[in-house]
């Protein structure tokens, strides 16, 4: 064990390494590290928000969802009030086209009892004058007796 | 040691434990351990431009498995830093020094692994006489590394404190500022500014010259014979796994109380 001057050269290379690793390569190093840590940092940020807005576009959907929901659950009630009040108008015309035709029916078969009651008229009466005609052929003077025959005819 | 030759322990143990020393000028402190300054700056050259070669093409992205064991290293190194210094911007110095250290140091003790006889023989053909592998099983190395970071602890102190704030701590701390207390905290402080180099440096020599000379006494027994051999196999199996332990622990030890030294510096009684 004795000291000599390699004491001094090896304190001197120690330096040296100490200068190298200082300057060269812990700065290196470190900046890549650091920006590993920061692209990972950045990583995990943007993680977080991709998950917040994940939420916030579910929930989204979900209030859209139960919009619609309540949309159709309203449409489809007015569709069945409206077909309800379809069906009940559609009856009422129905039966108001039916009271009409029953009227006109009516009012035909009337128009036509009156008119073969003419015609029956007209027949009893021409009837009646034949009778007579044949029973008063002989006495009765047509043109004497028309105004009687009128009052006849008349009352029918 | 060369055929033919009478095998001596003493000169086999002597020889393993001579440093190539060449001397540069009067007197003994004038001479330089090439191999000590050869290999240590060989495996550190090789260790830290290693890392520096994955480090320079170091992605954010995902990183490759070169990539992400010299993260592995930095971030343990890191974690430990950041455990034990608070005291300002830890990547400006404190870690990337901590890390040198460490990588150094786990080098250089990792040479004790290497077969030293298969290291030694081809150097011994080029005519090198005298060749250990080890460089931090030279005093030399550790004190270098041990006074160099209690030199930057008392730079770290002055620059923390001030030039009066340091010397004003040296006499009134730790006991307090009395008078009468300024001589025993001085040399309180004296006897912890001598023993924390020293402790730092003679722990890491210690271990790794043990290490050495056991691996030296188990080659020993492997030239007794055959039977020495095996069993040497075997123990020198047995002491360099657990000598795995030894290279890392010291390697984490003498970084950590770099990392400690320095902080220490930095803080304010």
């Amino acid at each position: 064990m004795s000291f000599n001057l390699t004491l001094i050269a090896q304190a001197l290379t120690f330096a040296l390494f100490i200068w190298f690793t200082v300057k060269v390569v812990w700065p290196f190093m470190l900046r890549a590290i650091e920006a590993r840590q920061k692209t990972i940092a950045d990583g995990l940020a943007a993680a977080e928000q991709g998950h917040r807005s994940l939420e916030a576009s579910r929930r989204q959907a979900g209030e859209a969802i139960e919009q619609s929901r309540e949309r159709a659950g309203e449409i489809l009630a007015q569709a069945e009030k409206r077909a309800a009040q379809m069906l009940d108008e559609a009856k009422q015309a129905a039966r108001a086209e039916g009271e009409r035709e029953k009227a006109a029916a009516k009012a035909e078969i009337q128009q036509e009892v009156s008119r073969a009651r003419e015609q029956l008229r007209d027949h009893v009466a021409a009837l009646a004058v034949a009778g007579a005609e044949k029973i008063l052929r002989r006495e009765v003077d047509a043109k004497a007796h028309a105004e009687l025959l009128d009052g006849i005819k008349k009352q029918l | 040691m060369a055929a033919g030759k009478e095998f001596n322990a003493t000169d086999y143990i002597q020889h393993h434990l001579t440093f190539l020393t060449k001397p540069v000028g009067e007197g003994g402190f004038w001479s330089l351990n090439v191999d000590t300054l050869i290999t240590s700056a060989l495996i550190g050259a090789l260790a830290m431009g290693a890392i520096w070669w994955v480090v320079r093409g170091a992605t954010s992205g995902v990183p490759g498995r070169r990539q992400a064991f010299v993260e592995l290293l930095i971030e343990f190194i890191d974690e430990q830093v950041k455990g034990i210094f608070h005291h300002g911007d830890r990547n400006k110095f404190v870690a990337p020094a901590a890390l040198t250290v460490f990588v150094w140091v786990l080098v250089m003790n990792a040479m004790d692994f290497l077969p030293i006889d298969i290291v030694v023989a081809p150097l011994e053909w080029m005519g090198l006489h005298a060749w250990r592998p080890v460089p931090t099983a030279d005093v030399n190395t550790t004190f270098a590394l041990a006074l160099s970071v209690w030199l930057l602890m008392i730079w770290f102190s002055i620059a923390a404190k001030g030039l009066g704030g340091w010397l004003h701590e040296l006499y009134c701390a730790p006991f307090g500022k009395n008078p009468l207390l300024w001589i025993p905290n001085l040399l309180l402080n004296f006897i912890e500014y001598v023993s924390k180099p020293l402790s730092h440096a003679l722990r890491l020599f210690g271990n790794m010259y043990a290490g050495e000379i056991i691996f030296l006494l188990l080659w020993l027994l492997a030239a007794t014979g055959v039977f020495g051999s095996l069993v040497a196999v075997v123990f020198g199996l047995g002491w360099a796994i657990f000598h795995i332990l030894i290279v890392a622990l010291q390697a984490y030890i003498f970084m950590m109380l770099t990392v400690v030294y320095l902080a220490m510096a930095h803080e304010h009684h």
